[in-house]
């Protein structure tokens, strides 16, 4: 038995609703950790996978209260332990790495600081050994010149720095369990790779067990030996990694793994209906039986309980999974997304340049912007009516930016704006008149802070029909209830606000919004970041089908560049506020060809073992673009010397339509592909 | 940083100049003048020629004005009307009546209300919480007058264990003002030490919820070491700006309590010269009282600054 770390036993934790009521978080949960595994935890939000993590360390956040089974690490149960003895093992024995390091970092302390408490606590080390350990644990995580970082302060360093310290932070009472949650998801896709790779080397280095929380299954894939599934507070699935992933037993993690976007497979995943009952909606039969595709009559009323496969060594939560199990091999289909893209231009970008340099006070009186390297340059994009076009790139690369000076939200620097082939779009938003503000329409990433969570969904999305076509009585009722049902919501819907939708809900409003206008441009920005997998699904398929119903133009902006090649026809491809890349989706996916475009699809992480992530360059962060030359010599490990870093690189044409900014003669970029 | 001092420094000044000319105009605008006011049926003939010579209100407005602002710079407001004494000798004793008052309040209110914020917080929804919210909750609810008044009734007239209300003259020493102020500085400072207690609990609440405290505790700190490591830094710096704001609200004068305890301060003088429509001393406390209010913001503002880490690298990095 001793080669077990720590083994949960039927594991229950909940809260008191405001009536009184007990409402089960997890529900009765056993598992066991062994030494030296690293274990996945999937789920969609609110499933309860942070719950179980933070139980697994004694933890219990406030308001939530254990209601009976164990958590044994060592023999002893840390759910009823003093907090004294808590203490000894906690960051010891047990270390925790959080989700937002940039959040998990106290603000006022120095990341030196902070690593030495942790060994303060957890080592009898001299203030001279303490100090020397330190640089080695920052060595260890790869951060560059650690007596620097030792000295600064959390907010001094980029997410992905931080991140690094959090798991320095950790490692400084060399635990034996590891818990992670979420270590990776707000990280950009390369320092996202970067961070998996030095946790699995780690987790070889030292033998160290980690638990490995993520709503993310290709993050999952990457790390993990086994793999837990949690549906609703409940194990439904859980067992080796590869058996999970190549072949799913489970209906849900069958319909998670569908939903989910390929680098390798163009066009829309299936989307898994309905979403995740609440916490404290008695249901009698199984919880996924409202979204199962393989559901029975007697799921209904019966609830499964879970079974172990001993020639699988697997376990299940399900009645069906033999049928399941004679599906010889899984299979994802997508839908192909037509191209109804026509020649007519609908917008134009043409050396647009953005800025947000604070500007001196001359400029300021003469109203002019003055600044030789501004944030975003020389864009130009010629988009056409009916496409998709995505603008990819790693956080800070200006894909924000542009959108908001395509909406007229910030002024651009230089450059023109044409819309429509003749009309020219101001770049201060209240010189534009209202129908050049109707025909472009931003979603944004996150619903909860674009709608107001005073107004009904009936309110949200009226505001748009007055405004622009000054609706009422009858026909604005008619309007809303038709927006309504386009994006598949019922009319009961409109008396709800905000807070009683859930995420997909939200975003649907958004949606439902935006096209309230009848714009003829729609700029989407994340808008399936913050969903979940099988949400995110459905939210692109509906953008998707709504495109084709009314010819709009999207401009989509998403860091997810699997998602990008589901939905976009052209995909354009930032480094720094400057092109790198402009092409058709399929082009770029299949031969990239610019080193930065290389670098981002060899970064992305696959829900699939067999493929792992190529990590070409590092992933330092650049503040500023450099003054002169190419915007990515920082970074690329193809650099030809100096040329790159004096001359702004040539765009160069492919056969096939791509349009390439590099020094390297385009035959020779598209023979070094991989 | 030393630029953004001296930017702060130099808008102190200019919210300086923008309140004195504001009550210029404004004494200039309403119908009458000082000398109309103070002669009453008299204003008239030699009298009032006298007057305006003996004010200076013969020359034009903005002559006035520079002339008012260089001699106010220098400390030298003119003369008050109704006691024909300069004002620099009638302010004088009101500021230190006042300030006593205020330190008086601040000394015993501040560590009450840290303390006290301190400990719901982190007794939160137990005992010692419920018990001392409901005590602070209701501290904040009565008005003023009410308690001072129920103060004086029952300590100076039921028990007559101290004076109720201030019979001495402006300019007494410190020593016999002590016994006269505790009353005032208990109303005053039961209201103001309950406000920052609230304060100081939802902010020590809301870093206690963060995620860099749920990881200290994960990370194995003891639980005192990351009350005084983690949270309190981090739950005191919003505070310095509210407790800077009751600073100079206590300074400015607490008019209500003055009033009713009959304490000789700013406050009162306020209310005094204002039914006496003494202009010049209404626009020399206008002034006074905008350089309080400015300078300790100032203050508070450069403390946060020094404090917090954020700030400060910002600030260098520009
Ligand atoms: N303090 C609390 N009081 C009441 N309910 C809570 C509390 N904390 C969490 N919950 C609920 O518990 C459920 C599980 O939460 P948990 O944080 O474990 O989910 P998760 O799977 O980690 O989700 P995510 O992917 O969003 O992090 C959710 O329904 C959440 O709303
Ligand atoms: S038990 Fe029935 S409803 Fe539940 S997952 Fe299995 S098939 Fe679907
Ligand atoms: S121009 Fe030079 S630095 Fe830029 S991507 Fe091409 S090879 Fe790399
Ligand atoms: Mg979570």
């Amino acid at each position: 038995m001793s080669d077990i770390i720590q083994k949960v036993k039927n594991l229950s934790i909940g809260f008191k609703s405001k009536k009184g009521e007990e409402i089960l978080i997890l529900k009765n949960i056993s598992t066991k950790i062994k030494k030296g595994e690293t274990v996945g935890i999937v789920g969609e939000s609110g499933s309860g996978k942070s719950t179980l993590a933070l139980a697994m360390m004694g933890y219990v956040k406030h308001g939530l209260y254990t209601i009976g089974g164990e958590c044994e690490f060592n023999s002893s149960n840390l759910l009823n332990m003093k907090s004294k003895d808590l203490e000894k093992i906690r960051g010891r024995k047990i270390a925790m790495i959080p989700q937002n390091a940039g959040q998990a970092l106290t603000p006022n302390l120095k990341i030196g600081y902070q690593i030495d408490e942790a060994l303060q606590l957890h080592s009898d080390l001299s203030e001279k050994e303490r100090e020397k350990k330190i640089s080695e644990l920052l060595n260890k995580v790869r951060l560059p010149s650690p007596e620097t970082i030792a000295l600064r302060y959390p907010h001094e360093l980029s997410g992905g720095q931080q991140q690094r310290v959090a798991v320095a932070m950790a490692l400084a009472g060399t635990p034996d369990l590891l818990l992670l949650d979420e270590p990776t998801t707000g990280l950009d896709v390369t320092t996202q790779a970067h961070v998996l790779e030095l946790l699995n080397f780690i987790a070889k280095d030292t033998g160290t067990s980690m638990v490995y929380v993520s709503h993310d299954l290709g993050a999952i894939a990457q790390v993990s030996d086994r793999i837990i599934v949690m549906y609703s507070g409940e194990i439904v699935l859980e067992g080796p990694s590869r058996d999970i992933l190549k072949r799913p037993i489970h209906p849900y993690t069958h319909g998670l793994l569908k939903s989910i976007p390929k680098l390798s497979l163009a066009g829309l995943p299936e989307s898994m209906p309905g979403s995740q009952p609440q916490p404290g909606i008695i249901q009698s039969g199984c919880s996924f039986f409202d979204r199962c595709n393989f559901s029975e009559d007697k799921c209904k009323n019966n609830s499964p309980q879970l079974e172990f496969l001993k020639e699988l060594n697997t376990s299940v939560r399900c009645f069906n999974y033999e049928k399941l199990l004679k599906e010889s091999q899984f299979n994802q289909n997508v839908n192909k997304i037509k191209n109804n893209s026509n020649d007519k231009e609908i917008l134009n970008l043409s050396e647009v340049s953005i800025s947000y340099a604070k500007q001196k006070l001359l400029d300021q009186i003469f109203n002019r912007i003055s600044d030789d390297n501004p944030t975003v340059k020389d864009i130009n994009i010629n988009i056409k009516k009916g496409e998709t076009i995505a603008l990819v790139g790693e956080s800070g690369s200006g894909k924000s930016t542009i959108l908001k000076s395509i909406a007229g939200l910030l002024r651009t620097k230089d450059g023109l704006i044409r819309f429509d082939e003749n009309r020219n779009l101001s770049s201060d938003l209240k010189e534009r008149n209202p129908n050049d503000l109707r025909i472009i329409q931003l979603i944004f990433q996150n619903p909860d802070e674009s709608l107001n969570p005073n107004h009904t969904v009936e309110e949200i999305i009226a505001q748009p029909l007055k405004l622009y076509f000054g609706l009422k009585g009858e026909e604005l009722n008619k309007n809303i209830i038709d927006l309504l049902q386009k994006v598949r919501l019922g009319e009961f819907y409109m008396s709800r606000y905000p807070r009683q939708l859930s995420g997909g809900e939200k975003q649907r409003v958004a949606v439902a919004r935006a096209f309230a206008a009848k714009p003829d441009i729609i700029l989407c920005d994340e808008v399936t970041s913050a969903l979940d997998v099988s949400v995110q699904a459905a939210v692109l398929n509906l953008l998707q089908q709504l495109k084709e119903d009314f010819g709009t133009t999207y401009i989509f902006v998403s860091h997810d560049l699997a998602v990008v090649r589901a939905i976009s026809d052209r995909v354009a491809v930032l480094y720094q506020g400057r092109l790198c890349e402009v092409g058709p989706s399929n082009d770029v996916y299949k031969f990239p060809s610019h080193p930065y475009t290389e670098v981002l699809l060899g970064a992305v992480l696959e829900p699939d073992p067999d493929i792992k992530p190529k990590l070409v360059a590092e992933d330092i962060v650049e503040e500023k673009p450099p003054e002169k030359g190419c915007s990515f010599q920082g970074r690329c490990s193809r650099i030809v010397g100096d040329i790159c870093k004096k001359e702004i690189p040539p765009w160069q044409l492919t056969d096939s339509g791509n349009a390439i900014r590099c020094h390297i003669p385009i035959k020779e970029l598209q023979k070094e592909q991989f | 940083m030393l630029f953004l001092i001296i930017k702060r420094i130099l808008l102190g000044f200019i919210t300086l100049f923008i309140v004195s000319l504001i009550t210029f105009v404004g004494t200039e605008i309403l119908p009458g003048d000082a000398c109309t006011t103070y002669l009453e049926r008299q204003a008239f003939g030699e009298q009032l020629e006298a007057c305006y010579r003996r004010l200076g209100l013969n020359v034009p407005a903005y002559e006035r004005y520079v002339s008012w602002a260089v001699n106010a710079i220098q400390g030298d407001f003119g003369y008050s009307l109704s006691g024909e004494m300069p004002i620099k000798e009638v302010l004088g004793p009101r500021i230190k009546n006042s300030l006593v008052l205020a330190s008086a309040a601040i000394f015993i209110g501040i560590p009450i209300a840290l303390i006290l914020g301190i400990v719901t917080a982190l007794w939160r929804d137990k005992l010692p919480d419920v018990a001392i919210s409901t005590v602070t909750i209701f501290a904040m609810t009565i008005p003023e007058f009410i308690s001072a008044t129920l103060l004086i009734l029952i300590i100076a007239i039921w028990l007559e264990w101290l004076p109720g209300i201030v019979i001495v003259p402006t300019d007494v020493s410190f020593l016999e003002l002590l016994p006269n102020i505790i009353l005032p500085v208990i109303a005053i400072a039961m209201i103001m030490t309950a406000h920052m207690a609230r304060m100081v609990r939802s902010s020590v609440i809301q870093v206690m919820a963060s995620e860099y405290v749920q990881m200290a505790i994960l990370k194995g700190v003891p639980y005192w070491k990351m009350v005084f490591k983690h949270v309190l830094p981090n739950a005191l710096l919003p505070a310095i700006n509210v407790v800077a704001l009751t600073i100079a609200w206590l300074l400015g004068g607490v008019v209500v309590t003055e009033v009713v305890f009959n304490y000789p301060g700013l406050g009162r003088l306020v209310i005094e010269s204002i039914s006496n429509r003494d202009l010049p001393t209404v626009q020399a406390l206008a002034i006074i009282l905008a350089s309080i209010y400015v300078s300790i913001n100032l203050l508070a503002d450069l403390m946060t600054l020094m404090l917090n880490p954020r700030l400060k690298t910002l600030q260098i990095r520009k």
